[in-house]
């Protein structure tokens, strides 16, 4: 699903935010990103989403090599993934429902599955009574699931999370992750940027550790290696 | 089909609520596009009715054509029967040297010393009046140049002066009128155009975020689209009405202006022709104001997390 190749990204003020990055996720994972702010998490996530493009290297996402995507495709996809954000992002004038219906409709869903998604979408996260809500009614984990199920509602086969669980408490946390397992459950990949290592090491899963811009794999002995690292 | 319709509509309702919301920026909007097409649309009416004046009064033109001394009243009547068949000329008349100087014996107050003349001093001559259709100045310098070409005339006096002079005062002004609707449009297309930068800027949190979920340019930008095309045709509605209450106030005090003149001249009121042409206009001029806009400020919008 996912492949970095010796991905680097050097920012135009000259910052290196990663250097070459190898790892491979692969589809229907759900795999944590951790490492301390700054370490290049974010890059890694932008890289993912096509935010940005690497400056040297590979990045293979969905079968598409990003670098060499056409900027009039980007929009195309980046509806085939959905993204959670730790601000969460939502609209504050809309209500929930054009809040998550917003992806489909830049999508050009046909009007009358948008109603039935974006409610099915809403009941996943538990706020489907509250369709008719304006985002700062709600209360910090309540907008968190909103943006959830505003990344789900185009039934993405990948997921991305930058800090979903930033601003909650544990409690929320991991009610906020077990959402996401869920999803996985159903055969979504799902990449979470987090530093909440105590979630990390409750789960169980799969953790790619990003320091100083160099990626750490501890979970890759015994699994598949990135071929390159494989031909050394 | 449908869905693309039903779409937008949606991003119609969209831009309607959104200039509906703030009511009085969008009041000040429509109001700065409104003056800048009402002045050139009044002023190009107000031109329109005097040019149907000039028209009227072009049947006024007179050709008058001298024969020579020495042309006989019965080669002169020959002429003027043959002068008659030619196009665009409504009337001939034969002044004959005798009537002539009856007339100017009775107009002028010389007649005692016209007496002492020997003979008449006076040629034969015609009084030519062209068809209204056809007297513009060109037709009537080719029929002043065909009748100089006759032998047997001496001189041909086109009175038709001031009317070539109105004309060409009109040609100006239609001409300055056009300055002023050209300059006065890239006015209302850097209006428009402000309006949405602005308007972009202020949400650039959603574009960005539309941009995120996978929202292409396109959809984007439909809805600032239609918010020009709303600008353009509301400013363009209200210039209408500006522009008639103009003329209604201007109609009463331009007839008895005229009638001193002892014109019937009244301007014109906009027609279904001029009031679609203003429309057309003004939503031509706000949908490319608001490309223009898009195009420039849109693409500048990229998300960032």
């Amino acid at each position: 699903m996912i492949r970095f190749d010796r991905a680097s990204k050097r920012y135009p003020n000259g910052r290196e935010a990663l250097s070459s990055a190898s790892f491979e996720i692969r589809t229907g994972e759900m795999v944590f990103l951790t490492g301390r702010s700054g370490a290049g998490k974010s890059t890694v996530l932008k890289l993912i989403a096509l935010l940005e493009r690497p400056s040297r290297g590979l990045v293979m996402v969905n079968g598409c090599n990003t670098a060499a995507l056409a900027s009039r495709r980007i929009p195309a996809f980046r509806r085939e993934l959905g993204v959670v954000f730790q601000d969460h992002r939502l609209l504050p004038e809309r209500s929930l429902f054009d809040n998550v219906a917003l992806p489909l409709h830049a999508a050009h869903a046909p009007l009358k599955d948008i109603d039935k998604r974006v409610r099915a979408a809403l009941d996943q996260v538990g706020l489907l009574d509250r369709a008719k809500s304006l985002p700062l009614e709600l209360s910090v984990g309540e907008q968190q699931r909103v943006g959830i199920a505003r990344a789900v509602v185009v039934k993405p086969r990948l997921l991305i999370a930058d800090e979903p669980t930033g601003n909650l408490d544990p409690a929320l946390s991991l009610e906020v992750m077990n959402l996401f397992r869920r999803f996985n459950d159903v055969g979504v990949t799902v990449v979470i940027a987090t530093h909440d290592v105590e979630i990390v090491k409750a789960s169980g899963l799969r953790e790619i550790v990003i320091a100083d811009g160099k990626v750490h794999d501890p979970s890759a002995e015994g699994l598949d290696l990135p071929r390159v690292e494989a031909q050394r | 089909m449908k869905g693309w319709m039903l779409r937008h509509v949606q991003s119609a309702l969209f831009a309607a609520g959104r200039l509906a919301r703030a009511p009085m920026a969008t009041a000040f909007t429509l109001l700065v596009i409104a003056i800048a097409l009402t002045l050139p649309s009044t002023l190009g009416l107000a031109i329109q009715s005097l040019s149907g004046i000039t028209g009227e009064l072009s049947g006024a033109v007179d050709v008058t054509v001298y024969f020579k001394q020495d042309v006989p009243l019965e080669k002169a009547r020959q002429l003027a029967t043959s002068l008659k068949q030619r196009s665009g000329i409504a009337r001939v008349d034969l002044i004959p040297a005798d009537e002539a100087l009856k007339e100017f014996r009775v107009q002028s107050g010389f007649g005692a010393a016209l007496d002492v003349l020997e003979g008449n001093p006076l040629p034969h001559a015609l009084d030519v009046r062209p068809k209204a259709d056809a007297a513009d100045p060109e037709r009537m310098e080719s029929l002043r140049r065909y009748l100089t070409a006759w032998p047997e005339v001496e001189l041909v006096q086109v009175d038709s002066e001031w009317v070539q002079r109105l004309n060409a005062i009109l040609d100006l002004l239609r001409r300055l009128v056009l300055g002023t609707a050209v300059l006065l449009g890239v006015g209302v297309l850097a209006v428009v155009g402000n309006t949405i930068r602005l308007e972009i800027y202020n949400r650039r949190a959603e574009i960005e975020v539309t941009k995120l979920v996978g929202g292409s340019n396109a959809f984007v930008r439909r809805p600032f689209l239609y918010t020009g095309l709303f600008y353009g045709m509301l400013g363009a509605l209200l210039a209408s009405g500006l522009v008639w209450l103009a003329l209604y106030l201007l109609d009463a005090p331009v007839a008895r202006l005229a009638s001193t003149y002892g014109s019937s001249f009244r301007l014109l009121l906009p027609g279904l022709r001029e009031l679609g042409m203003l429309l057309g206009t003004g939503a031509v001029l706000g949908i490319v104001g608001a490309w223009l806009a898009a195009a420039r400020h849109l693409a500048r919008i990229e998300p960032r997390s």
